[in-house]
């Protein structure tokens, strides 16, 4: 059974931006497009770096594709599945993320839809 | 098996070489060593000689480890010298009647300076330059004396010129033959070298014949000359070469070569068959040598050669390269063209002072010899194809003639050979990446994927584009210049849309110029580029979300996650007070400290957490941003100045501190450097700087568009002789004409080398004004200079802005990878092994 874990409050969130959430022992990182009016979470551990930073990376997209772009080394990331744009072969988790009465809520089972 | 005495004679530069190579030898415990040495201190260093003078102590020119001759069983006879050898007997005799049998005996006896027999040649006053011993006469000599002069212009003497000055002297090189450094030089380079030792206060004269030395009339002695001249002189060095010490080795009836030296073979064995001789005093095939690096090469040979091995010497490559007064010398292989049918290119540089020769094979393949004065920079590459003979390009002058900026067509990527590496993280060369783009991969991304080519540090990335912009525009491909897919408008496109329509926000911008959400390219460069010109606070919240993570933290992001804070200090000046305060913080917040390049402290390791915590003890300290994180003014480095430096010309430190607080803030392109010297020593490097300024008797002299780095470029000469009021005017206009018109990520150097017309073009538009140009170009830069705020205080004054600096969102804890181990007393990132066992233990 899925179990969405209340996070924080949509006001938390930075605009065009990500914040890393604490959501039980994993670090999240939540990004948040408001022109589009959308939320995603993906894992915020950096495959490359080897560290836990993608929270802090810049966020845009490629061909209409919403990604993040790592702080350390510049790796793209599908903010929607995780994979990577530069190596297929390399993802990180994606979360299911929404938005309850101004809350923020992850979803640690579900993958992004 | 039981010892055998071995026995060295002499303990000089080679002799001590010898032991130390003995010492590190498995057959050390085969003998009992016994050196003598006729000095009253053993090995020193004569090849930098003149630094005695320049401050060394005879202690810092030593060449023996403390406890050396202990530590390994030596014994060491210092101020005893041998006499005699008997080697029916297989005896050495000291001076001071000590009798030693040997088993294997080791001549370094070494050289002695060449007197010339010129009646008078021992008067008073009249030194050799060759040992310690004689430093402290001419020392004593000079006390009383006011002109000094130096019989032999090669390179022992040049050096003996120097110590000369050093004491202050009036100086004259005087030369037999017709040029310096007759052995290494050819006339032309001989020619320069003089122009160039002349204008560093030393007199040079050549075709100098002495044939007395008398009574001086006005100082203590008078040289006269065989063409009837004259010169009075207090003082009289004598360093017309060397003579190889081997008389004892003459009297015990060891054969001698013709031209003086102690025969030795392949194996560095003299006449007889117990007996080595090495260094100086030896001659191999009619052959002495007055370098070092033939007599290690020697010394190796016999330890080799004890040891039952097979080196054999093979003679020694004569090429050398040295800094003679400051100023460049080398000489390659054969420099006089003597080999039959050599054919030579010479360039000759009457400005600049630089000199270049190559003498190549008849055949115009094979490099048979150089010679470089002034400029020497070309000495690895040249040395490179003499030693390897490797076969030289089709134009072999392209390796002396200079790789010209200002012309109008720069030294372009095109110019670079197939061989040359890109990236050197992952060795590629440029024909490797011409390659990748014939076989269809045409874009940057591709490029990086298919040959690793810019993925390691990403130094070479500009050059990798440039190449591939080249290529594609010589395969008739339109080069595409637009700065990503979000935006069909190169970077100064953008700066001229922003500033004719007043743009001020990103949003606006991609609304109506471009698609998409945008991207890590281009949110930073508007960013960048909104910043250069509106100068509005970088985080504010419209701006926020362009800025990469070292502009949106303000510090810069490491390896680890972590963050490194550097203060500013103006021109490296810092207070003891602020140093203690700096010293606090970093120990409270447990950080690492290191001083960099631009003369400030860095400190490592800390978390964004701590980062507003660290920077509001910073600022009730005083201090403010440094902007090292930012494409923007990082520092203004100094040297001290005339206010303390005793050759100083103007305040540099003054006006590094004047500068830096004019331009500190300036988002830019790129990162820019500067640099002030005090004088044309050139202490703070400033010809290495993005804005280089030197301090001359006339002004302020300004460099601009050079740059250290990877691809280092000297800076070009802009204007000279300034006074304050122009400099900054002109530095006001470069910069903000750069700022303009730059791409993304350019540094001025290569922004410089890839402007149509160059250095010409750019002090047209600068000092002439040829674009109308320059009152909106000092506008703008006045605009931001008087808009100037640190982004620390703004940041740590706003609330709203600190919710930013938490690890996570909803909670107070920090990141638990982020892990610490000491080394040399200061904390480091524990590397990934470290990090999992730690915390497989803290679990």
């Amino acid at each position: 059974m899925s179990k969405w874990i209340d996070v924080c409050s949509i006001n938390d969130l930075q605009v065009n931006a990500g914040v890393c959430a604490l959501v039980e022992d994993r670090q999240v990182a939540i990004f948040y497009m408001p022109e589009d009016d959308v939320i995603y979470a993906i894992n915020n551990y950096d495959p490359f770096g080897k560290v836990h930073v993608l929270s802090r990376g810049l966020i845009g997209d490629i061909k209409g594709e919403p990604m993040v772009s790592s702080p350390l080394y510049k790796q793209h990331f599908n903010l929607k599945t995780g994979i990577c744009f530069e190596d297929e072969n390399v993802a990180v988790a994606s979360y299911a993320v929404r938005l309850k009465d101004g809350r923020v809520e992850v979803n640690l089972d579900g993958a992004a839809k | 098996m039981s010892k055998q005495t071995l026995v060295v004679i002499g303990n000089g530069m080679v002799g001590q070489n010898f032991l130390v190579s003995l010492m590190a030898s498995d057959i050390k415990k085969n003998y009992d060593v016994i050196t003598f040495c006729e000095e009253a201190i053993p090995a020193y260093d004569r090849v930098h000689l003149s630094e005695y003078f320049a401050g060394k102590s005879a202690d810092e020119l030593s060449l023996v480890e403390e406890g050396f001759f202990k530590n390994n069983d030596i014994s060491i006879h210092l101020g005893d010298k041998a006499t005699f050898i008997d080697r029916q007997n297989k005896t050495v005799t000291s001076a001071n009647g000590k009798i030693i049998t040997y088993d294997k005996l080791v001549l370094a006896t070494g050289s002695t300076a060449f007197v010339p027999p010129i009646p008078g040649n021992d008067r008073e006053h009249c030194i050799t330059y060759r040992t310690i011993d004689d430093l402290d006469d001419m020392k004593a000599a000079a006390k009383t004396a006011k002109i000094g002069a130096v019989v032999g212009g090669g390179l022992l003497g040049l050096e003996a010129a120097k110590a000369l000055q050093d004491l202050k002297l009036q100086t004259y090189v005087v030369q037999f033959g017709p040029r310096l450094m007759s052995a290494q030089l050819d006339d032309g380079g001989g020619g320069l070298l003089k122009q160039k030792i002349e204008a560093l206060g030393v007199s040079v004269l050549v075709d100098k014949n002495t044939i007395k030395i008398v009574d001086g009339d006005v100082c203590k002695h008078k040289m006269v000359f065989a063409d009837g001249t004259e010169l009075e002189t207090d003082l009289i060095l004598y360093s017309a070469g060397i003579r190889p010490r081997d008389d004892i080795a003459a009297a015990c009836g060891l054969k001698i070569a013709n031209r003086g030296g102690v025969v030795i073979n392949d194996h560095c064995l003299t006449s007889d068959e117990n007996i080595y001789a090495i260094g100086e005093c030896a001659s191999w095939k009619d052959q002495t040598f007055g370098l070092v690096a033939p007599g290690y090469a020697m010394a190796r040979t016999v330890v080799n050669q004890l040891s039952g091995g097979e080196v054999v010497f093979t003679g020694a490559d004569m090429s050398t390269k040295l800094k003679l007064n400051g100023v460049d010398v080398a000489s390659i292989g054969d420099p006089h063209a003597s080999t039959p049918g050599s054919l030579v290119y010479t360039y000759q540089n009457g400005v600049e002072g630089i000199y270049k020769r190559l003498i190549v094979s008849k055949n115009n393949k094979t490099l048979l010899g150089a010679v470089l004065v002034g400029d020497a920079s070309g000495y690895p590459i040249l040395s490179q194809y003499y030693l390897n003979a490797i076969e030289l390009p089709n134009n072999p002058d392209s390796l002396i003639l200079p790789a010209r900026s200002d012309a109008s067509v720069g030294l372009g990527p095109d110019a670079l050979p197939a061989s040359v590496q890109i990236c050197s993280c992952f060795d590629v060369t440029k024909g490797a990446i011409c390659s990748s783009i014939e076989a269809g991969c045409t874009t940057l991304g591709g490029l990086k994927k298919e040959t690793k080519a810019g993925t390691g540090c990403g130094g070479c990335v500009a050059l990798l584009k440039s190449v591939l912009d080249c290529e594609l525009e010589k395969a008739g491909f339109g080069v595409n210049t637009d700065i990503c897919e979000h935006f069909a408008y190169t970077r100064q496109d953008l700066y001229n849309l922003i500033m004719v329509e007043e743009i001020k926000t990103f949003n606006d911008l991609i609304h109506k110029h471009g698609s998409g959400q945008g991207c890590e390219i281009c949110k930073q460069t508007v960013g960048s580029i909104l910043a250069s010109y509106w100068n509005e606070y970088v985080l504010k919240d419209e701006h926020a979300s362009l800025q990469d993570t070292n502009d949106k933290f303000l510090a810069n992001m490491q390896k680890d996650g972590t963050y490194s804070v550097v203060p500013r200090m103006t021109g490296g000046e810092v207070s003891p007070e602020g140093l203690i305060a700096i010293g606090q913080i970093a120990k409270k917040y447990g950080l690492y400290t290191k001083v960099t390049g631009g003369q400030r402290v860095d400190m490592f390791g800390a978390r964004v957490d701590q980062l507003p915590l660290i920077w509001q003890e910073l600022i009730d300290a005083g201090f403010e941003s440094g902007h090292a994180y930012g494409k923007s003014l990082r520092t203004v480095k100094s040297c001290v100045g005339s206010t303390w430096c005793r050759y100083g010309v103007d305040d540099s430190v003054g006006l590094a501190v004047e500068l830096e607080n004019r331009y500190k803030g300036l988002r830019s392109p790129h990162k820019i450097k500067f640099a002030v010297s005090g004088c044309t020593r050139e202490c703070a490097e400033a010809q290495s700087k993005d804005i280089g300024i030197i301090a001359v008797e006339g002004g302020w002299n300004l460099y601009v568009c050079g740059n250290g780095g990877m691809k280092p470029r000297h800076g070009d000469l802009f204007a000279t002789n300034l006074d304050k009021e122009t400099l900054i005017k002109y530095i006001d206009r470069v910069l903000t004409f750069y700022v303009q018109t730059a791409d993304r990520m350019q540094r001025t150097s290569v922004w410089m080398e890839n402007m149509e017309g160059g250095l010409h073009y750019l002090k047209s538009v600068v000092i002439d004004d040829k674009l109308k140009l320059c009152e909106q170009l000092e506008a703008q830069m006045q605009r931001v200079v008087d808009t100037y705020q640190c982004e620390w205080k703004t940041t740590i004054e706003d609330e709203s802005k600190l919710k930013m600096f938490r690890h996570f969102v909803n909670s107070d804890k920090h990141d638990e990878n982020i892990i610490f181990v000491e080394e040399r007393g200061q904390v480091r990132p524990a590397n990934i092994e470290e990090r999992e066992l730690l915390l497989a233990e803290n679990a």
